[in-house]
C-alpha cells in the first residue's frame, strides 16, 4: 500500500522523525483556512501517489491568502499522470539549508536491507544515480545484524554530509530505519530531506509504501483506509476479498494463479486485443468466488467479452464449471463468457457446461483459442 | 534420479492436524511420499490416519529420522516452525503458506544462510517440489506429473507449473524434478539454485524455467545458463502487459521504475542461448522438440 505524503509524513512521525506542521484540504476553502492557519508563506503540494508531481504544477508557495486561493484551485483542477488531485497537503513554506536524500528498501537481489543517503537532495535521486553515483552512499544492512549507530554515522561521513547538521541526520536515519523495520514499509524514501538555517533536519516529502502482507500486525494501518484505490472496479475488488488490478482493455480476465492470470492478459494482447484486468482467483473458484468475480468484471463498461482460463490441479474442472453456471444464475453477465477448464476433471467441466453453450456461454480447449474468440467478439468480429 | 527429494526422502508435515495440513499432507502420502509424522505442538502423542504427532520437530526427527518438512501453518506461525525445523537437522523446508511479510522472509533468508546452511528452503508460497513417482511434498496434484524425465522444471508460479507439467506428459515427456520456488520478494531457493542442481543431475536432459515480472532472478539465471550450463533452456516468463508499479497477485510480480521488466528478462534469457516460448503452450511445444532432439 503506497501512502500519500500527508499520511507518509504522519507515519514517520510515529518514529520521531520530524515533519513540518500542516494540514490535509479538500477543497479551496480547507486549503485557504488552513494557510490562514498556519501563516505565509504557505506550501500547497497535490497529495498525488505519482512521481513528477512538482514538474506537473501540483507544488505551489503561496505568500497570502489570494495566492493560497487560486494555487488550491489550480491545483486542485490538475490531473497528475492520470491521477486527478482530490486532496491537498498545505505546510509551512520551510526555510531550507541543505536539501538530501535518504531511503530504505529491500535489496532483492542481495536479501540485504539497502539504505542510500546523498547530500544531493531534492532533484530526482535516479538522475543522480545516472549522472553522479559516487554522490549516493549505499550501506547493506542484514537483518540479523541491524543498523547501528557507528554504521549509521560512517554512511553519513560517506555521503558528504558534514558540519552541524550530521549528528542530526544520523538519528534521522536511524530512525528512518525504525520506520521501515517495525513500521513493515517496503520503502521509506525522504528525498528531499531538508535541513533548516537553524539546524533542525526534517523530511520535505515522504514516500513511503507498507508491505500488504504485514497488515495483520498493525491495526494502526486502518486510519490509511483512505488510501484505498480510485477506480471504483479495485475498490469494489478489495471489498470482495479478491486479487484484482484494473487495465483499459475490452476483454475481462478470470483466471487461478497469478502466474496464469498474468500469463492470460500476455495472451490476449498476442492475439490482437487487450484485458480490461488482472484478476486472479486462487484455489478458489467456487460459486460464491466466481459471482463476485463476474459482478466485478460486469461493472466494468468497457468490457466487452468476458474470459475465463482456469487449470485445474487440485482444484477440480468440475467444480469450476459449476461455479461459473451458479454465477451466472446470480449475476446478469452484459458481455458473453467464454471458458477454457483444462487439467483435473476437464472433462467433465465440459459435460457440465455442455447443455448450456450459446452464443453467451462459450468454451474452447486450449489458452490461446478461448483469448482469439474472446479477442473477436469484443471486437464486434461474428458477434 | 531427481534434485531435492526421491523414494528416499521422509517427510514431516508441520500442521498436519490443521485442515490445508491434513488435506495435502495425506494427498502426498497418497501419492506414494513417505509422509512418516506430523507436527502440532499441544497435539503431541496423538495420530492421523495412522501418522504420528509430535509436538516438536526435533521429536519428530529424533524418532522417524525425518530429513525434509512441508509446512503448512498460517502466516503468523510460519518463520518460527521453519527455523524449528532448520534446528532439528532438516535438510529441506518446503513451505506452502503465503503472505509473509517481505521483512520476515529476509530475516529468514539470513538467519538460515548464516546459522543453518545445510538447511535448504524451498518458497514460501510455493506449490512445492515434486519427482513424479516418488515424492511430492506441496500441493501440486501429482497425477499431471509423468515420471521418468528427461525435463526438469523450475518456476515461480504454480498454475503455470501445472500447466507446463500438463503439456508435457500429455505428449508423453516425464519430468525428473519440478520446483516452485514460489512467488514472493525473498525465495529461499532462487532459479539459480535450482537450474545447478538440474545441470549435475545426470537424469535431466533439459530445463524449463518459467519465470515472471519482479526482481532479477531471471538475469541471474541468464548468465548462469550463459557461463554454466551444458543443457538445452526452455523459458518462459509471464507478464511482457503488467502495468508498472502494480502487484499482480505474487507479492514479488511488480515492474519497479524499469526494472523487472518482462522485456528485460526475455533479452537476456534469449541472449544466453535459451529458447523462450510466447505462451505456455509454446514453451510446451519448444521442450518437446527438444527433447526428441536429445535422442
Amino acid at each position: 500500500m503506497d501512502l500519500y505524503e500527508y499520511q507518509g509524513k504522519r507515519y514517520l512521525a510515529r518514529f520521531g522523525v520530524s515533519v513540518g506542521a500542516g494540514a490535509v484540504a479538500d477543497t479551496v476553502g480547507e486549503a485557504v483556512a488552513a494557510a490562514d492557519e498556519l501563516g505565509y508563506p504557505a506550501t500547497i503540494k497535490a497529495q498525488v501517489k505519482v512521481g513528477g508531481r512538482g514538474r506537473a504544477g501540483g507544488v505551489r508557495i503561496v505568500a497570502d491568502r489570494s495566492g493560497a486561493e487560486a494555487g488550491a484551485q489550480d491545483i486542485l483542477g490538475l490531473v497528475i499522470q492520470g491521477h486527478p488531485v482530490k486532496r491537498l497537503w498545505v505546510e509551512t513554506a520551510a526555510r531550507i539549508a541543505h536539501e538530501y536524500y535518504a531511503s530504505l528498501s529491500l535489496d532483492r537481489a542481495t536479501k540485504l536491507h539497502l539504505a542510500m543517503v546523498s547530500a544531493q537532495g531534492g532533484i530526482d535521486i535516479e538522475q543522480v544515480a545516472a549522472e553522479a553515483p559516487e554522490a549516493i552512499a549505499r550501506l547493506e544492512i542484514n537483518p540479523l545484524d541491524g543498523l547501528s549507530p557507528a554504521r549509521a554515522r560512517r554512511l553519513v561521513a560517506r555521503a558528504g554530509i558534514d558540519g552541524e547538521a550530521r549528528r542530526s541526520v544520523v538519528d534521522v536515519i536511524l530512525r528512518l530505519y525504525r520506520c521501515y523495520i517495525e513500521g513493515d514499509a517496503d520503502l521509506v524514501e525522504i528525498n528531499p530531506l531538508i535541513v533548516t538555517p537553524s539546524g533542525e533536519v526534517r523530511a520535505l516529502d515522504a514516500k513511503i509504501t507498507l508491505d500488504d502482507e504485514a497488515a495483520f500486525r498493525h491495526p494502526e494501518w486502518s486510519e490509511f483506509a483512505d488510501a484505498e484505490p480510485d477506480d471504483p472496479r479495485e475498490r469494489s475488488a478489495r471489498r470482495k476479498g479478491l486479487s484484482y488490478v484494473g487495465l483499459d482493455g475490452s476483454v475481462g480476465i478470470i483466471a487461478n494463479g497469478a502466474g496464469l492470470a498474468m500469463s492470460t492478459l500476455d495472451v490476449v494482447n498476442q492475439v490482437g486485443g487487450s484485458a480490461a484486468n488482472f484478476l486472479d482467483v486462487g484455489g478458489e473458484a467456487n460459486a460464491d468466488v466466481m459471482t463476485g468475480a463476474l459482478e466485478v468484471i460486469n461493472s466494468d463498461e468497457r468490457v466487452r467479452a468476458i474470459l475465463v482460463n482456469v487449470f485445474g490441479g487440485i482444484v477440480r474442472c468440475d467444480d469450476v464449471a459449476r461455479g461459473v453456471l451458479a454465477a451466472m444464475g446470480r449475476v446478469e453477465l452484459a458481455s458473453p463468457i467464454v471458458v477454457r477448464l483444462d487439467g483435473t476433471h476437464a472433462a467433465e467441466a465440459h459435460e457440465i457446461l455442455r447443455p448450456h453453450l450459446s452464443a453467451r456461454l462459450l468454451v474452447e480447449p486450449t489458452m490461446l483459442a478461448a483469448a482469439r474468440r474472446a479477442v473477436e467478439i469484443a471486437a464486434g468480429v461474428g458477434g | 534420479m531427481s534434485i531435492f527429494v526421491d523414494e528416499d526422502t521422509l517427510v514431516v508435515v508441520q500442521g498436519l492436524t490443521g485442515s490445508q495440513g491434513s488435506f495435502h499432507g495425506l494427498r502426498n502420502r497418497a501419492y506414494g511420499t513417505k509422509v512418516v509424522a506430523g507436527v502440532t505442538p499441544g497435539k503431541g502423542g496423538g495420530s492421523l490416519e495412522g501418522i504420528r504427532i509430535f509436538d516438536s520437530v526435533a521429536e519428530a526427527v529424533a524418532t522417524t529420522g525425518a530429513n525434509a518438512s512441508l509446512v503448512v501453518v498460517p502466516q503468523r506461525s510460519a518463520l518460527g516452525a521453519i527455523l524449528e525445523a532448520a534446528a532439528a537437522g532438516i535438510e529441506l523446508v518446503v513451505c506452502i503458506t503465503e503472505h509473509i511479510p517481505a521483512k520476515d522472509e529476509a530475516l529468514l533468508f539470513n538467519e538460515l544462510q548464516r546459522g543453518f546452511p545445510r538447511t535448504r528452503l524451498i518458497g514460501p508460497n510455493c506449490p512445492g517440489v515434486i519427482s513424479p513417482g516418488k515424492c511430492n511434498i506441496g500441493i501440486t496434484a501429482g497425477e499431471i506429473a509423468l515420471p521418468g524425465g528427461p525435463v526438469g522444471i523450475v518456476s515461480r508460479s504454480g498454475t503455470l507449473t501445472y500447466q507446463a507439467l500438463h503439456e508435457l506428459s500429455q505428449q508423453g515427456v516425464g519430468q525428473t524434478t519440478c520446483v516452485g520456488i514460489g512467488g514472493d520478494r525473498v525465495p529461499g531457493t532462487s532459479f539459480v539454485d535450482v537450474l545447478a542442481a538440474f545441470e549435475a543431475d545426470p537424469a535431466t536432459g533439459a530445463v524449463m524455467l518459467i519465470g515472471e515480472i519482479g526482481g532479477s532472478e531471471e538475469e541471474r539465471a541468464a548468465e548462469f545458463i550463459a557461463h554454466e550450463m551444458t543443457k538445452p533452456v526452455v523459458a518462459y516468463v509471464a507478464g511482457v502487459t503488467a502495468p508498472v508499479g502494480r502487484t499482480m497477485g505474487h507479492a514479488g510480480a511488480i515492474v519497479s521504475g524499469a526494472s523487472g521488466t518482462a522485456q528485460a528478462k526475455i533479452a537476456a534469457l534469449e541472449a544466453c542461448g535459451a529458447r523462450v516460448a510466447r505462451n505456455p503452450s509454446e514453451a510446451g511445444e519448444l521442450m518437446v522438440e527438444v527433447v526428441r532432439g536429445l535422442g
